[in-house]
């Protein structure tokens, strides 16, 4: 006890001092209570729906639809169809029974592989699979009675010889919590993401490379030297960053199909460099400027030309601002739905996985919700991965993007 | 595998291109043109320093005059004539958007977007930024509170559908309204008029965390003093918040603001994938893919009513650098 009491005299919150003073640690304290609440609800609500997507993703396609993915670590009720077979049947006293386990059935084998479960409960008709609770002697029709225990053994009597198959009989189990990657099978090989994924890649690098070199240059234009016109140029920079993308789609594509590039590749890498151009020269020219003046200078008296300047000393020393446009333009070029349906051939083969996702899955599996997760969750696996580890590089870049501007 | 292969060509010769474009015609002012020896080398020398920044910024001004200069022309120009291009019109296409209802409707709907989301995501960064910055584990909030910024729009309207599905066991909304008795699920995406909030609120998710970061480095940057004297002088936490620190920050909040307000003019690919303009959700950047590839002077009109709705920031952006860099 006393080791806990010396514990909490030590915290910086404890005090030993007047009413008055303690009084205010109180509320200090309640205040940094509300503080962290506050930030957990936040967190909470930023982070609840991309993680119901990612355990989605993994869900058994027939439990994604039957609980919500909050339950995933539970059991889920399941209904199933069984029936009895009429090969079974025999005669007693004036009865037709057919005795049996329905969890027999090869149908159950996927998720009973060892013919053991527990029936909640059961019916007879697909419309109404639960009707009765497990155990309860069901009246079908005149004559006819159903009964199926817990353990699955089920009893169907009739005053007339059972005909066909046998009936039909519905029951709904509990199934174990499943995870699978099935999903991601289904969408990578069966519904040609892999494809998309690779047409994304092929999209996003060179439209992240290209500009950065022609971006660099001009920014150290910009940025060291001395030429008329060069603050209208900077100005005009800066206004067409804000420049609304959807203003360039009609001409430039007219564009394209004139010059013979029409939708290709070639075409959204050109767009997507124009695109990406202002915001990159903005950064670099902004990262360039702050440069120590001394370096250069000194390298200009040393003899220096200004490509050298450039090439040895300017351009190593950007290194984090040209990797923070690289992230930029790279997350900016793997997530873009608007380029890529305007500029790339809307055919299967050349499809990038946003315009899969929105035009195709969307559309075609728009009940399957695991499809949905997966596919979703494979598109932005790249853009998560490369957040979370140049994070350094994003939050630097935006900050020399905006801060500044302010 | 083709497209892939084609990449890295590119890339190669996009690199090689561009290296020795700059290389090139350097070396050619500096020994060609205008050689640094001879009778005129003083003259030639300051004539090549002239040339120079123009090698350098040539690509990029060819660049940015044929992708983003030529279109806003090109744009305003086709917006001009009838659809298959070869009439003119003059403001035709204009007279006919503003008559149908559906433009009006993106119009309005644009305009709360405006209004809601730049609110709602400065909001919500001041408030993370904020209360993040004094907790020992604020930077991993943060992370987290950032993510959604690599998301994709498409992705991150699929990871709502999953919230707000019109389903007890797929949709979160629904699920809680189940807790409290409802008896059947709602489409909260074709509520009228609320669901543009809904859709907007996906927005405001993606750009909380760009709010956030910026607003916080302002927040850090305030200078320590001014808060110590609110201390001292007996001002409370909420005191010292909203009349130290915001007033000291405004400026950085206009730029957030505005940045945001930027985007939200841009994008569409949240009401195209969640409800397709349906239910009254329409915005003017999703209303013009319904023209494009059919009506291509409809399309450019739409595209160039957007183009006016952004230019008073674009004006006060520029009067801001150029302000600047006095």
């Amino acid at each position: 006890m006393a080791n806990t009491a010396e514990k909490v005299a030590m915290q910086p919150g404890f005090t030993l001092q007047t009413p008055a003073r303690s009084r205010v640690a109180a509320k200090t304290s309640a205040l940094n209570w509300a503080v962290r609440i506050s930030v957990i609800l936040i967190v909470l609500l930023w982070l609840i729906p991309t993680l119901g997507l990612f355990i989605s993703s993994f869900r058994d396609r027939d439990q994604i639809s039957a609980t919500g993915w909050w339950k995933a670590p539970f059991a889920v009720e399941l209904t199933f169809r069984a029936r009895a077979p009429a090969a079974d049947q025999r005669l007693e006293d004036g009865q037709w029974i057919i005795e049996g386990s329905v969890f027999d059935d090869p149908e159950q084998s996927r998720w009973f592989p060892d013919q053991t479960g527990e029936v909640t409960a059961f019916g007879n008709r697909g419309v109404a699979p639960a009707e009765f609770p497990a155990g309860q002697t069901a009246e079908i029709r005149d004559g006819e009675t159903l009964r199926v225990e817990r353990d699955g053994t089920f009893v169907a009597t009739s005053s007339e010889e059972f005909s066909g198959a046998g009936p039909r009989l519905y029951f709904e189990a509990l199934t174990p919590p499943r995870f699978t990657l099935a999903n991601y099978e289904t969408v990578l090989r069966a519904d040609n993401m892999d494809r998309a994924f690779i047409n994304t890649l092929t999209v996003a690098i060179p439209a992240t490379i290209i500009p950065i070199l022609i971006a660099a240059f001009a920014a150290y234009a910009l940025a060291w030297m001395e030429f008329p016109g060069r603050a209208l140029l900077i100005a005009a920079v800066v206004g067409l960053l804000v420049v609304p993308l959807q203003l360039a789609l009609v001409p430039l594509l007219n564009l394209h199909n004139r010059v013979g590039i029409g939708q290709s590749f070639l075409g959204i890498w050109l767009a997507h460099t124009g695109f990406g151009l202002p915001l990159a020269i903005y950064l670099l020219r902004n990262y360039m400027v702050g440069l120590p003046r001394d370096i250069i200078e000194s390298a200009r008296v040393d003899g220096a030309t200004d490509f050298q300047i450039f090439v040895k000393i300017v351009l190593p020393l950007s290194f984090p601002a040209l990797a923070s446009f690289a992230i930029f333009q790279f997350l900016w070029t793997w997530n873009d739905l608007l380029v890529a349906k305007v500029f790339l051939p809307s055919a299967a083969e050349s499809q990038v996985m946003t315009v899969k996702i929105a035009d195709d899955l969307l559309g075609s599996r728009g009940g399957d919700w695991g499809i949905l997760a997966t596919a979703a969750f494979v598109s932005i696996a790249v853009p998560l991965l490369v957040f979370f580890t140049l994070q350094r590089y994003l939050v630097r870049g935006l900050l020399a993007g905006s801060v500044k501007g302010g | 595998m083709t497209p892939l292969l084609q990449g890295m060509v590119t890339i190669v010769v996009g690199v090689i291109g561009c290296v020795g474009y700059f290389y090139v015609s350097n070396w050619i002012v500096d020994h060609v043109i205008f050689p640094a020896r001879g009778p005129n080398a003083g003259r030639n020398i300051n004539r090549a320093n002239r040339l120079r920044p123009w090698l350098f910024l040539f690509p990029a001004i060819f660049a940015l005059g044929l992708y983003l200069v030529y279109p806003v022309i090109g744009s305003f120009w086709r917006s001009l004539f009838n659809r298959a291009g070869t009439e003119f019109i003059w403001f035709g296409n204009y007279v006919a958007l503003f008559n149908e209802g559906e433009f009006r409707q993106s119009v309005l709907n644009n305009l709360m977007w405006i209004l809601v989301v730049p609110a709602g995501a400065t909001f919500f960064g001041l408030i993370s930024a904020q209360l993040t910055d004094k907790l020992s584990w604020g930077n991993v909030a943060k992370s987290l509170i950032f993510m959604p910024m690599a998301i994709s729009f498409v992705g991150a309207s699929l990871i709502w559908k999953f919230v707000y599905a019109n389903n007890f066991d797929i949709g979160l909304i629904n699920a809680i309204r189940e807790m409290f008795g409802a008896a059947r699920p709602v489409d909260v995406l074709q509520i009228p008029f609320w669901n543009n909030f809904f859709l907007m609120f996906i927005l405001i998710w993606i750009q909380t965390g760009f709010a956030m970061v910026i607003l916080s480095a302002a927040l850090r940057g305030i200078p320590e003093e001014t808060v110590e004297a609110a201390v001292i002088d007996g001002a409370n936490p909420f005191q010292i918040f909203f009349r130290i620190k915001i007033p000291q920050i405004m400026g950085t909040i206009v730029v957030v603001w505005t940045t945001i307000t930027i985007l939200v003019l841009k994008v569409f690919d949240i009401v195209y994938a969640s409800t397709g303009g349906n239910f009254g959700t329409q915005i003017l950047p999703s209303y013009m893919m319904t023209y494009m590839f059919r009506d291509d002077g409809r399309a450019t009109a739409v595209a160039f009513v957007i183009m006016l709705l952004v230019l008073p920031v674009m004006i006060w952006n520029i009067r801001q650098a150029r302000r600047e860099m006095r």
